[in-house]
């Protein structure tokens, strides 16, 4: 069961990474893969401001701003320089890596021993309702404040964006400005991730981000296969179903595992279950 | 209203797939004149209007709107002045946003977009009241995707946002290309009717001779890049449908 529970924890963990690629993908229609970056140095900065015994209220905002700009560096370099938002994307990310590790000068900090977001606020006395409750609240407050955002005339306007560019630029929208500060929004999201569960794993090492993408890319693709197969238009329903598919997410890997499957193919069941979602819908429609 | 000085557009230079699209036009329009412009295809009439919307950028030459030179300025900051309808439906609305969304977007065209919630029940009952004048029915499906209405509608409701906000020139660059002719037939007598009750500046582009010939008070026609004849209201007025075929003859 603690098998399970832990899986529910680290869905709650990546929810905001399932936000971010929702934000990225969804919105704006552009592939942002900076993810893998972005996320690690999400848990780098924490690593290294945790570790420097520097307070909760700067941590956090550090690393928003951390993933921010690395997810605006992405966008200047697609919108400004014309270069494929993929292409982007890999290019910051592997510039990424050389980043956090010489911020962190090794590849693994562990953070045993340091006050983290779970041990600073108690709500439970068990250690995994404190966990759960925190980030339930950390969850819900980060969802509010996207939602309300989106509902927003500069949210409407950044949902125009990536649905027709011509039309929201003959209404005054400086397109490119948008996009950079979408791809930062969906990387600061990413890097917050990363914050949580370096906290919640107790520890940063520098490949915790290998193909981490796919995580966010599959809970949101469930969240998608949700939202069209109940006919879905509202903002406030959509992004629930995002942060219900980063959970559903983890818990099928944790079905796997809980199954027997070896912990070293977990990357490939992954990319398989992630095959099997987005092929589903397509494949039902063909057996009709 | 708009002054064009000289305007010229080449595109790849140089190259073996070098363009010359337009030559060497100089236009005034004045306030409140509805220009209807036609030509062959390839005669330069919709990169002349995409110049004037500032989504394409002059080779040479000047553009002034209301006495100030816009030419370096892009398209999203001419929105100040100017409003645009698109050939292609999908161009001129957010297809997986409401019809209210895109009306807000509207609404806000001349200012910016700022983190306030500006749909309210007043902001509702003021789009259910201007798209009840088209008489189509949509004014109780605002919240309905705008993906989920043909072209002809989209059209229709693209014109009324064009007068959500302050809107001094209106570009129209064939809107009813992709609409059957009942459709095509509405739309152009909606954009006609705002262009009056407004007192809108428009630039009118189709190809079709009989809209040109039943709308707009000056006629302009295109050939090579360059303004090959322009008619103005009075001698527009004397003009007959035979004569425009005669040009394409």
């Amino acid at each position: 069961m603690d098998f399970y529970l832990t899986a529910l924890l680290q869905g709650l963990c990546f929810s905001a990474l399932a936000l971010g690629i929702y934000i990225s993908m969804k919105i704006f229609n552009i592939p942002d893969i900076t993810t893998d970056g972005s996320y690690t140095l999400g848990g780098v900065v924490t690593a290294i401001l945790l570790t420097h015994h520097q307070p909760g209220y700067i941590i956090l905002p550090a690393v928003i701003l951390a993933g921010g700009l690395a997810g605006a560096l992405t966008g200047i370099i697609h919108t400004k320089l014309k270069i494929n938002a993929l292409l982007a994307g890999i290019l910051v990310m592997t510039a990424l890596y050389s980043v956090n590790l010489s911020l962190m000068g090794r590849s693994n900090l562990p953070l045993i021993n340091v006050s983290s977001l779970f041990s600073v606020i108690t709500i439970s006395a068990d250690p995994n309702h404190n966990t759960f409750w925190i980030l339930a609240i950390f969850v819900i407050i980060i969802t509010g404040i996207i939602g309300y955002m989106l509902k927003t005339d500069f949210g409407i306007a950044m949902r125009a964006t990536g649905n027709s560019e011509s039309m929201i630029r003959s209404l005054g929208v400086n397109t490119d400005r948008m996009k950079i500060i979408g791809l930062a929004l969906a990387n600061a999201l990413t890097a917050v991730s990363g914050y949580l569960i370096s906290q919640f794993q107790g520890f940063t090492d520098i490949s915790m981000g290998i193909g981490v993408v796919i995580v966010g890319l599959g809970s949101v693709i469930i969240a998608e296969t949700l939202i069209n197969w109940f006919r879905i238009t509202t903002v406030w329903l959509s992004l629930m179903l995002v942060l219900a598919g980063a959970v559903i997410f983890q818990l099928v890997l944790a079905v796997t595992l809980d199954i027997g499957v070896d912990a070293n193919l977990l990357k490939l069941m992954t990319a398989a279950f992630v095959l099997v979602i987005v092929s589903l819908p397509r494949i039902m429609l063909r057996a009709k | 209203m708009i002054h064009l000085q000289n305007l010229n557009k080449t595109f790849n230079p140089g190259k073996a797939n070098q363009v010359n699209a337009v030559n060497g036009v100089s236009l005034a329009i004045k306030q409140g004149e509805f220009v209807v412009i036609v030509g062959a295809n390839g005669s330069g009439k919709t990169t002349l209007l995409d110049m004037v919307a500032g989504s394409v950028f002059p080779t040479l030459g000047n553009i002034l709107v209301d006495d100030e030179d816009v030419t370096d300025l892009p398209d999203y900051r001419r929105s100040r002045w100017i409003a645009r309808v698109f050939q292609n439906p999908v161009s001129g609305t957010a297809s997986d946003l409401s019809i209210l969304d895109n009306f807000r977007l509207a609404a806000m065209r001349t200012r910016p977009k700022g983190l306030s919630i500006g749909i309210n029940d007043d902001f509702k009952k003021q789009v259910k009241e201007k798209i009840n004048t088209l008489g189509m029915g949509l004014e109780n499906k605002i919240d309905q995707p705008m993906g989920t209405l043909s072209g002809g509608q989209r059209q229709a409701l693209t014109l009324l946002m064009s007068v959500m906000d302050s809107c001094k020139i209106l570009l129209l660059d064939e809107p009813t290309a992709a609409l059957d002719p009942r459709s095509a037939d509405l739309v152009m007598r909606t954009a006609d009717k705002l262009i009056k009750d407004y007192q809108l500046t428009a630039i009118l582009i189709t190809h079709n001779l009989k809209d040109a010939y039943n709308y707009g008070s000056r006629l302009i026609l295109m050939g090579e890049g360059l303004i090959v004849k322009d008619i103005d209201a009075a001698n527009k007025f004397t003009l007959k449908q035979n004569d425009l075929f005669d040009w394409f003859g």
